[in-house]
């Protein structure tokens, strides 16, 4: 075949040396090439093909003249990864050179090099730097940092602005920058959950202003990043709605606990996702609450209002139930309803930091209303102060490769008392008490960059997820099996009760019985005088937990971040100490490198 | 006999194999046990974990639910222990009463055959509750399986010296037919294992008998043990109020299949008679018998009744005649009124004993009837013995005058009863556990029968007929716990709310019943007893009971032998 203008997206030169090349290769040339091609433009593109590559090392695109970009990211859920991702390939479509990595991967010492530095982070729960990024944040805040004066940076960051140090990492990263003597390109953005506008919007402007220094003169597209969900129309922004397959609870009589299994159709949706993945869904306030609030504030609950940009009216009671967050108090919340609610003992009762962070605890904006009546509030003052609703995000409990058409989630409901009244989880009582089979929800898929699977047959891998924290490895089982993968697999999951809540207890035991789960360690705290959890079956089995490590293995994480991954990770240092003849030290730079390596990997909550 | 080669075994029930492989009964049980992932064992060690006493039960109510909650069945364990001739000391009833707290469901259940029985025991706990029923000298060793079970007999050695050297039979015959493999002690009890397995059974062999054994003892004229059930059945014969020794019955036994007209309830057949000190070694004998002729290919025949009715009764007694060495007597006389429990305070020996009504076996507190708080301030204080009885209930026996008094205000503080005020039907019922725990059961009975009563009284008070004695028993399934082929009316379970009825059993559990009706519903069971019942009210003769009436008007037909049961 003769390629020219016509049957070929080649201009007449090109297509003239790829006609010469052509006339001289051999046929198994022409595979191997056309194979090299194909692999390296996967490789240019991963998020196009679904496929998952954790290092997202320098890709460098044809040379141009003009500044290098630097992209680096701090990602604790994958957020700030997949925005810094969109935006590296925003760029390179604009022909810059673009290098991105996540901070820890980053060459500290070629800092001083860097031109244009953009960084993405998120910020971990106590107002630190996500694990990816506490070295370089390190580094940054160190001695050892150098001088920047040459450089010019911006900081988008991602928080939750119900936790006290909101964005704190972003806000750490750009005072420093700063310090050092870099030179802003855009002033830093904080973005709450419902990042999606406004990372759009920063990240538009840091590439217009890029352009504009480099002397260019091109025109970006107002709508140039889509910041969730490349591969598909569905995202973030745009939720799919998902009917309700099946919603029953795993829990057998008896147990007080009560974990939902939620099974959803997403047929057609073109939705996809991998082991480790999550998915997001939007709930809906209670409607007892939202009548209460209505009540409360002798509002027409069919008063029709503007509930956020360009949106349609619609009545106060259906912004309530959807748009609005109105279960939890923020200090900034706090901060903003004092302005329209004209309260003068709320004004006065927040001058005091302590006394605002012990009231917002446990309590909501009912508590608030009834505490600090409001004086003439109205939705037009209200709503705009109000948080929007965030999604909940949750690990995916099976496998896409084994049931493309679902995607089960695994739920714990969240309920419980205090000051005097009884409070539910948003979604997930939600999910238990009012979503019935057949309903539809909103929800994305939220990718994990973070918490990512081998699939190979001689990698070992340890997996520990009590409660609810088993949902991905029932992911990544189900996955395996779909491959035929056999073994090197141990599970460690532990729960109150074994009679009532081994979670998906039938599932485990068909695949010991087949061999696709190696080991299964089990601990039951309720069932026994002295509690037992998941951290004491490490060190119970510390020869054989050491030998995994030394042949191999990656180790998972899944679940409560506060005491659990905490235990287990002072278990698996102990478990180095003793079997690995460590001092605390060398396990903990053990340890650190596993990480480092991607085989130590969490995803607590 | 105990040696197969291979081609025989292939023949042979896959019961025999796994008997044969299991080292005496140890299978791999503590591998089961150990097993943290599941909460039940292999089906292969749940057979022979029968042989130790203990059944693998799920809560059947809850299967379905479990299953669409990926949890697997809530298996748990019912524990029967052995108590020859029903007989237990205070401190063991408080034994009993503290293990069903601690690791059963809290309730206790008296069995048609004597024994006490856990259910709902986590596997977890399966050692220590063996553990602690060892601990109050008693095991349950041999309580299920295919071996000799609990021996009965009637259960009031107090009434007279008679009784009381009749249970001491029983325990003999008891201890001499009981397995002795180390199995038991091993897994349960820690004990250390037997290295020269050779001939651990020197009686039963590697493969025990073909299929469960039952032997019982009645003193006339009570035929509450039902001793035409039994595949052995002993006739205590007393004269001048002296044990002289026992009529041999052979052959009965309750249990048949739906639909396998080859399997039928049998009454046993009375071949001779022995002197008292002989009748081990005859029971032995006769073990033997069918340890060797039983069938062992197909378990559904292999009880003795069929091996009986298979050789004849003639050749089992010669048989029985050559293996003793000597002729069996002719039997003697005697003669039974009733199979059913006396209730209330009697006096016998010089002593005090209170038969206690107790529904169905279940000692268990309600907010109502706090029956088995009462029975544990009882044993308290009490300083005699407990005696279940094959009707499920229990007696308070050997009661001295001074306790009587203790007891008594017990008695009345929490009202437990003696079935005074229950009418006849209800004090002469009996009923097996079925759902939720048991694995066989078809339709409920435990739980149900008592509001059928309730139903059926309405039409007695009706009839006339509250205080008129009729036997009623209800089977979950055709294996018969309940004996229900020896009662005037009985139903086995067919499905959820449907079982066959049964009628004309003869009042002393000497004569099967005949099939009625099929697969009825409650509506169809009332409407079938309320003219028949009306019509006994009003024609009965003198002293007719209620099974004989209903053969002499030809509502059914007089059962026989067992072709007539299926005719």
């Amino acid at each position: 075949m003769i390629l020219n203008v016509t049957n070929s997206p080649f201009d007449k030169e090109q297509a003239e040396k790829i006609n010469t090349i052509l006339s001289t290769t051999s046929k198994e040339q022409k595979v191997w090439l056309s194979g090299y091609l194909t692999a390296n433009n996967l490789l240019d593109t991963p998020e196009e093909t679904g496929e998952n590559i954790p290092q997202y090392q320098t890709a460098v695109m044809t040379p141009r003249e003009t500044r290098e970009v630097t992209i680096l990211y701090g990602s604790e859920t994958g957020n700030a990864q997949i925005l810094s991702e969109s935006m590296a390939s925003l760029l390179k479509e604009k022909d810059f050179h673009v290098s991105i990595s996540a901070m820890n991967d980053f060459k500290s010492n070629k800092l001083k090099k860097v031109e244009d530095l953009i960084i993405i982070s998120a910020t971990h729960g106590e107002g630190t730097a996500p694990e990816n990024a506490v070295d370089f944040y390190e580094f940054l805040h160190s001695r050892k940092a150098p001088n920047l004066k040459d450089l010019r940076f911006a900081v988008l960051s991602l928080g939750d602005e119900s936790y006290e140090y909101f964005c704190q990492a972003g806000k750490d990263f750009d005072q420093r920058l700063e310090e050092l003597g870099g030179e802003r390109i855009v002033p830093r953005v904080d973005c709450d959950v419902d990042y999606d506008d406004a990372a759009e919007e920063w990240i538009n402007s840091v590439i217009s202003s890029i352009f504009e220094t480099g002397g260019q003169n091109v025109d970006v597209p107002k709508e140039a990043v889509s910041t969730a969900g490349v591969t598909t129309e569905y995202s973030r922004k745009n939720p799919y709605m998902a009917e309700v397959l099946d919603n029953i609870r795993l829990n057998g009589r008896g147990s007080e606990k009560e974990t939902r299994h939620i099974e959803l159709s997403i047929e057609d949706s073109g939705l996809t996702f991998e082991p480790g993945d999550c998915i997001g869904i939007f709930p809906k306030n209670d409607e007892v609450l939202v009548d209460q609030l209505i009540t409360l504030l002798g509002w027409d609950p069919d008063y029709r209002v503007n509930a956020g940009k360009n949106e349609e009216t619609v009545t106060t009671k259906a912004a309530l139930r959807t748009h609005f967050e109105i279960t939890k108090l923020t200090k900034p919340l706090m901060k903003k309803l004092s302005e329209v609610f004209g309260n003068e003992s709320l004004t006065s009762y927040l001058e005091d930091d302590d006394r605002i962070r012990e009231y917002i605890y446990g309590r909501d904006l009912i508590d608030l209303i009834s505490d600090f009546p409001p004086v003439g509030l109205t939705q037009e003052t209200l709503f705009p102060v109000l948080r929007k609703m965030p999604a909940r995000e949750y690990s995916i409990a099976s496998s896409c490769a084994a049931n493309p058409d679902e995607v089960h989630l695994t739920i714990g409901a969240v309920r419980y008392h205090s000051n005097s009244r009884d409070r539910n989880g948003v979604c997930s009582v939600e999910i238990a008490e009012r979503i019935e089979p057949g309903e539809q929800i909103p929800i994305y898929v939220h990718r994990n960059p973070n918490f990512k699977f081998p699939f190979d047959d001689t990698t070992p891998v340890i997996m520990i997820g009590p409660g609810t924290g088993i949902a991905p490895y029932r992911s990544f089982i189900e996955e395996r099996e779909e491959l035929g993968i056999e073994g090197n697999t141990w599970l460690f999951f532990g729960e109150q009760r074994f009679t009532t809540d081994f979670l998906y207890q039938t599932d485990w035991q068909n695949w010991l019985n087949e061999g696709t789960l190696g080991r299964l360690d089990l601990a039951f705290s309720r069932d026994t005088e002295e509690k037992v959890y998941v951290q004491h079956l490490i060190q119970e089995s510390g020869k054989d937990f050491y030998q995994w490590i030394k042949s191999g293995a990656s180790i998972f994480v899944c679940g409560d971040e506060k005491k659990m991954a905490k235990d287990v990770h002072d278990s698996i240092l102990k478990v180095l100490e003793e079997e690995g003849d460590m001092s605390r030290d060398d396990a903990e730079m053990y340890l650190s490198s596993m990480k480092n390596e991607k085989r130590y990997q969490r995803d607590v909550y | 006999m105990t040696e197969y080669d291979k081609e025989l075994l292939e023949q042979l029930d896959v019961m025999e194999k796994i008997k044969l492989e299991s080292n005496y009964l140890r299978g791999s049980i503590q591998e089961g046990l150990d097993d943290r992932i599941t909460g039940s064992i292999t089906e292969e060690n749940t057979k022979l974990l029968k042989f130790h006493g203990s059944y693998q039960q799920d809560d059947r109510d809850l299967r379905d639910e479990r299953r669409r909650q990926k949890l697997e069945p809530a298996y748990s364990f019912m524990i029967r222990v052995r108590v020859p001739g029903g007989t237990a000391t205070p401190e063991q009833w408080l034994a009993m009463d503290a293990i069903s707290n601690e690791y059963a469901n809290g309730t206790l259940k008296l069995t048609t055959r004597q024994a006490f029985q856990f259910h709902g025991i986590l596997k977890r706990n399966l050692k220590s509750s063996m553990q602690s029923i060892h601990g109050a000298l008693m095991d349950s060793l041999a309580a299920c399986g295919d071996v000799n079970r609990n021996v009965m007999c009637n259960p009031n050695p107090y009434q007279s010296a008679v009784h009381k050297e009749v249970d001491h039979f029983a325990g003999q015959i008891s201890d001499h037919l009981s397995p002795r493999t180390g199995a038991y002690h091993e897994i349960w009890l820690d004990k250390e294992k037997i290295l020269d397995t050779k001939e651990e059974e020197p009686m039963y062999g590697k493969t025990y008998l073909p299929r469960k054994f039952k032997i019982g003892i009645a003193v006339p004229p009570s035929n509450d043990i039902d001793v035409y059930s039994q595949d052995i059945g002993l006739i205590a014969i007393i004269e001048n109020d002296e044990l002289k020794g026992f009529n041999i019955s052979v052959g009965g036994g309750m249990g048949m299949t739906h639909g396998n007209t080859s399997t039928y309830p049998q009454t046993g057949k009375v071949i001779g008679y022995c002197p008292k000190d002989e009748v081990t070694e005859v029971a032995e004998k006769i073990v033997t018998i069918q340890r060797d002729y039983g069938d062992r290919e197909d378990r559904k025949l292999a009880r003795f009744k069929y091996t009986v009715d298979r050789k004849g009764v003639d050749w089992i007694t010669r048989e029985l005649n050559d293996r003793l060495g000597r002729e069996i007597e002719q039997p003697r006389a005697y003669n039974f009124e009733h199979n059913g429990d006396r209730y209330g305070w009697t006096k016998g020996d010089g002593r005090w004993h209170y038969t206690l009504f107790i529904q169905n076996g279940r000692v268990k507190d309600t907010d109502e009837y706090q029956l088995k708080t009462a029975l544990k301030e009882i044993a308290d204080i009490h300083t005699g013995d407990f005696r279940l009885t094959p009707n499920q209930n229990l007696i308070i026996a050997n009661v001295t005058n001074h306790k009587k008094k203790q007891i008594t205000e017990i008695i009345e503080k929490y009202g437990i009863t003696d079935a005074e005020h229950y009418s006849g039907l209800r004090k002469n019922s009996m009923a097996c556990v079925a759902f939720p725990t048991c694995g066989l059961a078809m339709a409920e009975s435990e739980r149900y029968l008592p509001s059928l009563i309730d139903k059926i009284e309405g039409i007695l008070d009706e009839a006339g007929l509250r205080e008129e004695e009729i036997t009623i028993r209800m089977s979950g399934c055709p294996n018969g716990c309940s004996r229900p082929g020896l009662a005037e009316i009985a139903f086995i379970g067919k499905a959820p709310e449907k079982y066959n009825m049964y009628l004309g059993g003869g009042f002393k559990g000497d004569r099967l019943n005949k099939l009625y009706k099929e697969n009825i519903g409650e509506a169809e069971i009332l409407e079938s007893l309320e003219p028949m019942l009306i019509q006994y009210g009003k024609e009965r003769h003198e002293g007719e009971h209620f099974g004989d009436f209903v053969i002499r008007n030809e509502i059914v037909e007089e059962v026989y032998s067992e072709q007539d049961f299926h005719s």
